[in-house]
């Protein structure tokens, strides 16, 4: 994004070209200056509501701190946190189920959101009404969502149950969404796909978006199917915008906590208890400071980690 | 990309493929909405028709989910409730009538107005510091740009638990625990590499040559910034203050680990309204509703923005 030569200002280049007192005297303050002023805010902000904490996070996960004795110092624990934390059975249980739901939410939300993203490419009358309609959810509070669900997942009593009741025939009371075992875990799938399918759907549509008519032109006059025609040009196209969604929806839902935490709670038993659900047991109810940090930092290496891909994706489409 | 934007319009799709697609949009966006329907006729139903099995589609609207919302009440005897003078409000008559006298107004309506001023502070405060910053990531030659860039975005993935524990310790130590300003310095830190990443798009649209005249003329680099880049970037700005406003709005995980009492907001809130034996789900629909309503507006007004907005301003239709 860097702008051609010709295009820096005249007065900059009689700037640069100026000896550094005379320049400023012409410019009031020099532009690298402004620069650092306009900058510098957000980094600092950024430094000391994020960054110092994250330090502190790793330097905590090196103790055996408690948060809730203050007073009794921190032994320093070197690497053990990690250790037990890699043969800590629950750990592994929390990420097969933050696996379970990851995979599966976002397959569907990938079928769901492309499905209607190719509906909506049709531009039928109406389709700009239909489309704010579904993009609702999205912007909904994640925690309202739980508590909402939770009501609408009540047996007996709840829409959900009754619905489902109704279409298969069963008792709506004879199941509970958020109560049995095997069911639960697809609770939260549910809700997560209701919730995030339009944002899937949406930067699908902006792929559909960016094939250019001349591609389907020249398929026209080779006469190539419609099967084929999606094969060969709609999906290699559509697919960097798919990825880029995906990429997104995996580093949310690793890290889930606010619907989850409302809709099941980790329960029952924890069958529903992702890692971010673990996390706050470990921090905020055992208080094991130390510990939990050192499962913070796990979490937080890999949501870095696959945020670098993501933002080399963005990059790369923005380019394009 | 705009050149792209007539894509389709040379292989028109068949009429019937047309109605096919309509249909099926349709049908899922209505089964989508309909839990949203629900709470909201929910919050006019009173307790007993909540409940009811089969669910009840026809009921007597009521107000009392609203009424349970912003008050407390305390059960009395039918002797007490009869003893009293006269009800002289709708709702004074609506709680007697269930055998309970007002007890005085709930926390609701304080959890609503730190909502309020967290959500607009740290808006405010966001899109301040993001729009200088995206000015100079945008037209300065800032070493390492690249990086800042990243490392600016990619606090923003931080998952919010990983951090709440050391903000917890820090904002404890110095005084910032459940106050809406330390809400606010977060949400803002949270809000500010959106709104940079948002508004760098935006600016990078402005042409340089508007401020290159105006400097031309005589108006230093701070002015052209004032003068011209600003009224320019006006939508952008409004649209990504929207964003921010969302997200402060909708944030949860800080506010129910940080907040307990003065600086809590209404996500912690709603879930934990609770009525006599269990919880109140006309209350909780009516505070639900009362809610999204701002969001189901903001939503529609950005909604030529969206794409943007959930991209980090990289895809822009």
């Amino acid at each position: 994004m860097t702008p051609p030569p010709s295009a820096t200002p005249i007065a900059d280049q009689a700037a640069r070209a100026t000896p550094q007192p005379v320049a400023a005297r012409l410019r009031g303050i020099s532009d690298r200056a402004l620069a650092w002023w306009f900058i510098a805010p957000t980094v600092l902000l950024l430094l000391a509501i994020n960054i110092f904490p994250l330090l502190w996070t790793v330097w905590l996960s090196f103790t055996n701190y408690k948060a809730n004795r203050a007073g009794r110092g921190a032994p320093w624990l070197a690497l053990d946190n990690y250790h037990s934390l890699l043969n800590d059975a629950d750990i592994w249980l929390a990420m097969q189920v933050t696996g379970h739901f990851v995979f599966w939410s976002i397959l569907l939300e990938v079928v769901l959101g492309f499905g209607l993203a190719l509906a909506l490419d049709k531009r039928f009358r109406g389709h700009g009404v239909w489309t704010t309609v579904i993009l609702l959810p999205m912007m909904l509070s994640p925690a309202v969502v739980g508590t909402f669900w939770s009501f609408l997942f009540q047996p007996q009593i709840g829409l959900f149950n009754y619905a489902v009741g109704y279409f298969a025939g069963v008792d709506p009371g004879a199941f509970q969404m958020i109560g049995d075992v095997p069911l639960a875990p697809w609770a939260i799938v549910i809700v997560d796909v209701w919730m995030w399918t339009p944002y899937v759907m949406l930067i699908c549509l902006a792929g559909l978006r960016s094939v250019p008519a001349y591609l389907y032109e020249a398929a026209e006059v080779d006469r190539a199917s419609t099967w084929r025609r999606f094969c060969a040009i709609t999906l290699p196209m559509v697919l960097p915008f798919l990825m880029l969604a995906v990429l997104f929806r995996a580093i949310e839902n690793f890290k889930m906590f606010d619907m989850v935490n409302l809709l099941t709670n980790g329960g029952p038993g924890s069958t529903t208890e992702v890692v971010s659900i673990t996390l706050k047991r470990e921090a905020f109810e055992k208080w094991r400071t130390g510990y939990s940090s050192a499962l913070a930092v796990i979490l937080f290496v890999t949501v870095f980690g696959a945020a670098n891909i993501y933002v080399k994706a963005l990059n790369a489409l923005r380019n394009r | 990309m705009s050149y792209l934007s007539a894509a389709h319009s040379v292989v028109e799709p068949l009429p019937w493929a047309k109605r096919i697609a309509g249909a099926l949009v349709a049908l899922y966006a209505i089964i989508s909405i309909v839990p949203l329907l629900w709470i909201l006729v929910t919050g006019f139903k009173a307790p007993a028709d909540a409940v009811a099995y089969p669910p009840k589609v026809v009921f007597e609207p009521s107000l009392e989910g609203y009424v349970n919302l912003f008050t407390t009440r305390s059960r009395q005897t039918p002797e007490y409730v009869a003893s009293l003078p006269p009800a002289e409000t709708w709702y004074d008559t609506l709680v007697r009538a269930r055998g309970m006298v007002i007890a005085g107004p709930s926390k609701f309506a304080e959890r609503y107005f730190n909502s309020l001023v967290i959500g607009f502070g740290s808006t405010f405060l966001a899109v301040l510091l993001g729009t200088l910053a995206a000015y100079g990531f945008s037209r300065f030659r800032v070493p390492l740009k690249d990086d800042l860039l990243f490392f600016i975005l990619s606090t923003r993935m931080m998952p919010p638990i990983a951090v709440a524990i050391p903000i917890y310790l820090m904002y404890r130590e110095i005084g910032l625990s459940d106050t809406r300003l330390g809400m606010i310095l977060l949400y803002t830190a949270v809000n500010v590499s959106l709104a940079v990443w948002l508004l760098k798009g935006f600016i990078d649209e402005i042409p340089r040559e508007y401020e290159d005249a105006a400097m031309v003329d005589g108006y230093t680099r701070l002015q052209a910034f004032v003068k011209v880049v600003l009224p320019q970037a006006a939508t952008g700005i409004a649209a990504t203050a929207i964003f921010c406003l969302i997200f402060a709005w909708n944030e949860y995980a800080f506010a129910v680990l940080l907040t307990s009492g003065a600086a809590q907001t209404a996500p912690p809130f709603i879930p934990i309204i609770i009525g006599e034996g269990g919880q109140d789900w006309p209350a909780v629909a009516a505070g639900t509703t009362l809610f999204l309503i701002p969001i189901v507006v903001f939503t529609v007004l950005l909604r030529k923005h969206l794409l943007r907005g959930i991209t980090f301003g990289a895809l822009r239709r």
